[in-house]
């Protein structure tokens, strides 16, 4: 095989593994919209709160715990955020919530940089995850494989509970028709808060993954968040399997761009969006939406 | 805010009491009145506090803060207190309003502080039309000591051209650069592509073997495709032109990916060091000073800095403070907070204690503040405390040498004060 070749398998194998952390964060703000209608612009700084609970759990706890710990207790803070904010804008103008939410993030990120302080915190890879796995020409950190393998069971633990269980089906009830699902005599409340549970966990899982390779500081959220929307409108909103597609198809365009044309990277993913809302305005895999029609 | 909770709270109310007592004052001061000095000197401070450039602004104004409060307590200037106004400056477009409104409507006798290269020269700007003096502290780019210079802007910071012959220096003596193929990474932004070519030049002039130079865009915080591309492409060098955060994350990745190849850079900053933590750090960086440096003058001022903030200074934290410390110093020898004078005095043959070895000097024909500089590396100390795990070389420009031999000469970089 040229060797050029072998160059581009690893960039484009790199572009699926980045594929999963935006995955991870745009997962959470697919479902929330989907159920709630509420487009989440604090998503990033539940993100952040993620990492900043990692740095500082990990000296008390100890990172094994710490990693356990934090992604809870940033859903716990979702949960809460859901049951006395969010619960108020499920049937009033988006523009509230739209609001509400970005109003929340900044309040976030600057309480964060009011505590923490502006400059970036150092945090690194633990011992155990030192080193890189080599494979003929193939070279990749162990941490970032094992980051891999965290992400792969948190997406396939909440595709399991979406479609394989009895509260998944409230969901996917929920989603298609609140109305009948209430008059059955099912409360969606405590499904919506367990929703925004789950889905701002998994941000503040992304957080912890990510603390030690893109450094924990107060406005990491909003860098990460522009993606994660590419990702869902890409993916088509309310698709699980679209938003999946999406983030290995941001990934690797974005690590192949990295490759061939650096300066362009960034700007890849908006090029990218731009490209299927002509062709295909409702996402890759995205339904006909009632909400929005 | 309601009545209970300003009367509960017993700070605010003190703050409400004393916001009044000054609101009362200057409307019975009139402002001519001010101008003739009679109230505090008034120093418009200007710097990024958020975005990439946002850690060290919060240092700068730590700095400008700490030198207010000694030159204050030490009975202020001219018999008169000082007074900090202190903004974010955002980006250069608000930089330049601010800038305006801190000139017209308060009335400062000077302007101190940016980051940016593109917000300094549009606070420059601002400055040499009102005749106001602009103390810039961080801003990096040759241009603003050449083709843009102004009669009325100081730089407190070193220029980009100081930045690679000091870090040249040290890769010259460790026979790095003479038949060596190296890789750059430089930030997409004027302040990365000046700094890239002020690389180039001192690497092409030396034999050095250019491979590729890519440009990284400011918000991208995940390297792995470049430090891929580095393993592929085998250089015997890797320079970063990075930025800010950037520079953090780069440089952390690097050390994740375990590249063997030797690694510098052409700027540096401590909290981006501190940022990388001590597994993360990596390379040899050019710097302007660090809390290592060795001079009593340094080592008094990180003892007082870290009594007075509970941590310790950085390079930005420096400048801003030693911006300062000259304005005071030249507004009480020449008697006079009158911008001529101050000019006369600063371009005069006069030298500051800039907490190093040797003491610096403005240079008359482009304001470029010169001094001694550092390189830092990771130290071999494995026990080393969170904020020393590096190490601070001995001063270039060494002992015996020309402290002007890194700026650029009056031919590399042409200054016109209009």
């Amino acid at each position: 095989m040229p060797t050029e070749l072998i160059f581009i398998i690893q960039q484009v194998a790199n572009g699926l593994l980045l594929g999963f952390y935006y995955l991870l964060i745009a997962l959470g703000l697919s479902i929330i919209f989907s159920l709630g209608g509420i487009v989440n612009l604090a998503h990033g700084a539940f993100y952040a709160i993620g990492a900043y609970l990692i740095v500082f759990l990990s000296d008390s706890l100890g990172y094994g715990l710490a990693f356990v710990v934090s992604p809870v207790a940033v859903g716990v803070l979702g949960m809460i955020v859901e049951r006395f904010f969010f619960r108020r804008f499920y049937r009033a103008d988006p523009t509230l919530s739209l609001l509400f939410t970005f109003a929340l993030s900044m309040v976030i990120e600057q309480a964060l940089r009011m505590i923490f302080g502006a400059s970036p915190l150092s945090f690194s890879i633990p011992e155990f995850a030192h080193g890189q796995v080599i494979v003929g020409d193939f070279f990749y950190p162990i941490y970032r494989i094992g980051m891999l393998f965290v992400a792969i069971a948190a997406v396939a633990g909440t595709w399991l509970l979406l479609n394989k269980t009895a509260f998944g089906k409230i969901v996917k009830a929920g989603i298609n028709d609140p109305d009948m699902v209430r008059a059955m005599g099912i409360s969606l409340n405590p499904v919506m808060t367990a929703v925004c549970g789950l889905g701002i966990g998994l941000a503040g899982l992304a957080g912890v993954l990510l603390a030690p390779i893109t450094g924990v500081q107060p406005a990491m959220g909003q860098e990460i968040l522009t993606a994660a929307f590419v990702v869902v409108v890409i993916g088509g909103l309310g698709s699980f399997w679209g938003v999946v597609v999406a983030a290995m198809l941001v990934g690797v365009i974005r690590g192949l761009t990295s490759y061939f044309y650096p300066p362009a990277s960034e700007a890849s993913l908006y090029l990218l969006m731009l490209l299927i809302l002509v062709l295909r305005p409702r996402g890759l895999l995205g339904e006909k939406f009632e909400r929005l029609e | 805010m309601s009545d209970s909770k300003t009367s509960a709270s017993f700070p605010r109310r003190r703050l409400l009491l004393q916001g009044s007592a000054a609101l009362a004052a200057g409307l019975a001061m009139p402002g001519l009145v001010r101008a003739q000095g009679a109230g505090p000197l008034r120093i418009g401070h200007l710097t990024p506090r958020t975005g990439f450039l946002g850690p060290m602004g919060e240092y700068a104004v730590l700095g400008a803060t700490m030198a207010v409060e000694e030159v204050n307590a030490a009975g202020g200037v001219l018999g008169r207190k000082i007074e900090l106004l202190t903004e974010d400056s955002v980006n250069p477009q608000t930089a330049s309003t601010k800038a305006q409104r801190m000139v017209e409507r308060d009335k400062v006798d000077a302007l101190v502080g940016e980051i940016s290269s593109a917000s300094g020269l549009a606070i420059a700007q601002v400055a040499t039309r009102a005749k106001t003096l602009f103390m810039q502290t961080g801003c990096n780019s040759d241009e603003l000591r050449g083709k843009n210079c102004s009669r009325y802007m100081f730089h407190l910071e070193a220029c980009n051209t100081m930045y690679v012959r000091t870090i040249g220096q040290a890769l010259l003596r460790d026979g790095m650069v003479k038949g060596k193929k190296w890789m750059a990474f430089t930030a997409d932004y004027a302040f990365g592509h000046d700094l890239f070519k002020q690389t180039k030049k001192f690497m092409d002039e030396n034999g050095a073997v250019f491979v590729s130079n890519d440009m990284l865009p400011t918000d991208a915080t995940e390297f792995s495709a470049s430090l891929l591309k580095i393993r592929q492409q085998k250089p015997d060098l890797v320079m970063s032109n990075l930025a800010g955060n950037q520079t953090t994350n780069f440089t952390k990745q690097y050390n994740e990916f375990n590249i063997d190849i030797p690694f510098a850079g052409a700027d540096m900053n401590m909290t981006s060091i501190w940022g990388a933590g001590k597994n993360g750090f990596s390379g040899v960086w050019p710097i302007i000073w660090t809390h290592q440096v060795q001079a009593p003058s340094a080592q008094d001022f990180v003892a007082r800095f870290r009594k007075r903030w509970n941590k310790t200074p950085e390079n930005q934290a420096v400048n801003d403070y030693l911006a300062i410390k000259i304005l005071a110093e030249a507004m009480g020898k020449t008697k006079s907070a009158d911008v001529d004078k101050i000019i006369a005095y600063l371009e005069g043959d006069n030298k500051f204690d800039v907490l190093r070895e040797r003491q610096g000097y403005f240079r008359p024909w482009d304001h470029q503040l010169v001094y001694e500089m550092y390189t830092v590396q990771p130290g071999d100390d494995k026990k080393a405390g969170k904020d020393d795990f590096m190490v601070t070389s001995k001063p270039v420009p060494g002992a015996g040498e020309n402290l002007e031999a890194l700026a650029p000469t009056q031919e590399e970089n042409m200054c016109k004060f209009a």
